[in-house]
């Protein structure tokens, strides 16, 4: 099991580290034994220097610090919503819950179907309100409209498993509390401040850690939503692991795989700071 | 403050679609400034009487009033009252002091002013020393007595205790005991104890009501309960030993066990269940008695000699199983075999009809 465990977790890891110190990298050379001109840090050096890269750094800290915290009151608020209305929990749970299990790519291009500016179905309720059409995903969308429609998209799409884990989570709390806390005079937004939050905050924060993970390696949505292209114009809404796919599909340029190695490392040690971040600031807030 | 139930009925819908009458036309006044012991049988409605009197349910019919003021309609939260849960309900996550302040932060009282209220009510329950505690770092005797602070600390119009000992092991119980009584005493408030230890309810409370099937037996000063059962229920729900019963009859004013003459009275003859505490036989010495037994088990506990005698049924059911313990003076020295003749104080024999009735 432990031997399973290095096989499959450290050593892809360490192997990235190790190909993003190579210099001049060319995985198929040799009939496929690769070629390397030695060992360097320049692959780092190249990849700060590039621009799409801080594009793509840019992105994915504007979708993951946003989304994440956005999706989690939302889904909390639909939780305990929900939880006053039994009898149309179980059709609200398959409403949230279809995005989860339906494929993320086919969902994100339904949405940009809605995001159409002259189709969408978007645009159609703006226009209800006399907002003109906005071009969300287009040739000429705003770095701002693109970023908005990824976010709505990137929210939604992970609502599901946000509000499946705080609906059980809210099953475990004992009525009791609730019933102290009417005794107690506290109004409903005190019960949810005072009571809900901090008796699921165990969970709150594996669903703030996970789904930040998770959007700090969006990729799926940009590709659902805007194809290939990677934005409205090409590359406008590119993520880090957008940026590491990207180069290592052009591994047989000298050196691109190293470039992709050297990303996804980057990308690794972000996700780590932010997961320490998160653990830490929480010891002090999390109860039990 | 005075609170009175008038009519007071709530129904439960159960899996099985049945209706439960957890409370039934319950009419009830409960005195001012009294502490009150609710006491019946597990499932007889206590809690739910309490919560209806909360507000954390909502009765079906009848009326609730606080007072002149008709509170059936009034919100928990509007409500006024402190509730102590049966497993205390504390906020986990908050500290002694902060489960304490929070009905006074709801109550918006000043900050002050709030602080200082926190920590005279610690005091009043001794846990001054204890405010930065969570709950899971308290014995079971002080999360109840952090419950009660924060039940008391907004001073309520009226105390309600859901078996609040029931979690706590003997001594602490004695000792938790005492202490309610103490605070109840002391702040002088409207307090309703429920509890399905009639001993409990006995040592503590001004008066007792008695409930079964969500119906009020009887209520009264504990000893006047005790002394003077309404029926069967009562009788046999008070006391420990349990009172004995026997079946009999009455004929031209005697009354006979298993042919047997036990006692006299007035009554009209018929079939009659009798009651008879343990502590009321009377060994009689001269042994002229005709109700009389062979000892078969006897068990001494300082001064108090405990005599339990079982005559199986025979001939053909007409004569009655009969096991029955007496409370004797240990002095007298009876022993397993011995023939003893009873006679039976009259106050702590009492009649009832087949059906438990009190027979007057
Ligand atoms: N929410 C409910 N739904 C259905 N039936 C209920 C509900 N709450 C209580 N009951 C029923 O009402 C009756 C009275 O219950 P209650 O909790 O008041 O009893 P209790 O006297 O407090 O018992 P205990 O000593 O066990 O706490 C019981 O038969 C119980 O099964
Ligand atoms: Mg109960």
């Amino acid at each position: 099991m432990l031997i399973l465990m290095i096989v499959f977790t450290f050593y892809p890891l360490i192997n990235a580290f190790v190909i993003s110190f190579y210099k001049d990298y060319l995985p198929l050379a040799n009939d496929g034994a690769g070629s390397i001109t030695g060992y360097t840090f320049a692959n780092y050096s190249v990849i700060l220097k590039n621009q799409l890269f801080w594009q793509s750094l840019k992105n994915t800290f504007v979708l993951a610090l946003v989304s994440v915290p956005v999706s989690i009151l939302i889904s909390l608020f639909i939780s305990v919503a929900l939880k006053s209305i039994p009898k149309l929990k179980g059709f609200f749970q398959t409403v949230f819950f279809l995005p989860y299990v339906t494929n993320g790519i086919a969902v994100g291009m339904a949405f940009a179907v809605m995001f159409h500016r002259d189709y969408g179905l978007f645009n159609l309720i703006l226009g209800w309100f006399n907002i003109s059409p906005i071009d969300w995903i287009g040739g000429t969308a705003s770095w701002w409209a693109q970023m908005g429609a990824l976010m709505i998209f990137t929210i939604w799409e992970s609502l599901a498993f946000k509000i499946l884990v705080f609906t059980s989570g809210l099953q475990n709390i004992d009525k009791q509390y609730y019933d102290a806390a009417k005794i107690d005079h506290a109004t409903k937004w005190t019960i949810f401040k005072r009571i809900t939050v901090p008796l699921l905050s165990p969970l709150i924060l594996y669903i703030s850690i996970t789904s930040m993970i998770g959007a700090l390696k969006a990729y799926n949505s940009v590709i659902g939503l805007f194809g290939e292209k990677l934005g409205g114009q090409p590359y406008s809404m590119i993520t880090i692991v957008a940026f590491v796919y990207k180069y290592r599909s052009d591994f047989s340029f000298q050196g691109f795989y190293s470039y992709a190695a050297s990303a996804a490392i980057i990308l690794f040690f972000i996700t780590l700071i932010f997961s320490l971040i998160q653990t830490t600031v929480s010891k002090k807030r999390i109860h039990y | 403050m005075e609170i009175k139930m008038l009519d007071l009925t709530k129904i439960f819908i159960s899996k099985d679609k049945r209706e439960v009458h957890a409370v039934d036309h319950v009419d009830l006044t409960i005195p001012s400034g009294k502490l009150i012991g609710l006491l019946g049988p597990s499932g007889c409605g206590k809690s739910t009487t309490l919560y209806l009197i909360a507000g954390l349910l909502r009765q079906n019919v009848g009326q609730i009033y606080f007072g002149e003021d008709e509170v059936s309609d009034m919100p928990p939260e509007k409500r006024g009252i402190g509730l102590v849960f049966q497993n205390y309900a504390l906020y986990p996550h908050m500290t002694v002091r902060e489960n304490i302040l929070f009905p006074l932060e709801n109550l918006k009282v000043d900050k002050v002013e709030a602080k200082e209220r926190t920590i005279e009510m610690a005091n009043l329950v001794g846990l001054g020393e204890m405010l930065d505690r969570k709950p899971k770092e308290l014995s079971g005797g002080q999360q109840q007595r952090v419950a009660i602070a924060r039940a008391l600390v907004k001073k309520p119009r009226v105390l309600l205790l859901d078996e609040p000992l029931s979690n706590l092991d003997a001594r602490l119980r004695l000792q938790t005991r005492e202490e309610i009584k103490r605070i109840q005493r002391e702040t002088g408030i409207t307090t309703v104890f429920v509890t399905h230890d009639q001993e409990e309810a006995m040592s503590i409370s001004d008066e007792i009501v008695v409930m079964k099937d969500g119906v009020i037996q009887q209520m009264g000063e504990p000893q006047h309960v005790y002394d003077h059962p309404q029926n069967l229920f009562v009788a046999q729900f008070l006391g420990t030993p349990q009172i004995n019963v026997f079946n009999g009859v009455i004929k031209n004013k005697k009354i006979f066990v298993n042919d047997m003459l036990i006692s006299k009275t007035d009554l009209p003859d018929q079939p009659v269940k009798i009651g008879v505490r343990p502590e009321g036989f009377i060994v009689d010495l001269e042994k002229k008695s005709d109700f009389k037994f062979e000892i078969d088990l006897v068990e001494t506990i300082g001064r108090d000699t405990t005599l339990i005698i079982e005559v199986p049924g025979n001939e053909g059911g007409l004569l009655d199983k009969i096991t029955f313990k007496a409370i004797v003076d240990a002095s007298l020295k009876i022993k397993a075999g011995d023939w003893v003749h009873f006679n039976v104080k009259p106050e702590k024999m009492h009649l009832f009809d087949l059906e438990g009735k009190l027979l007057k």
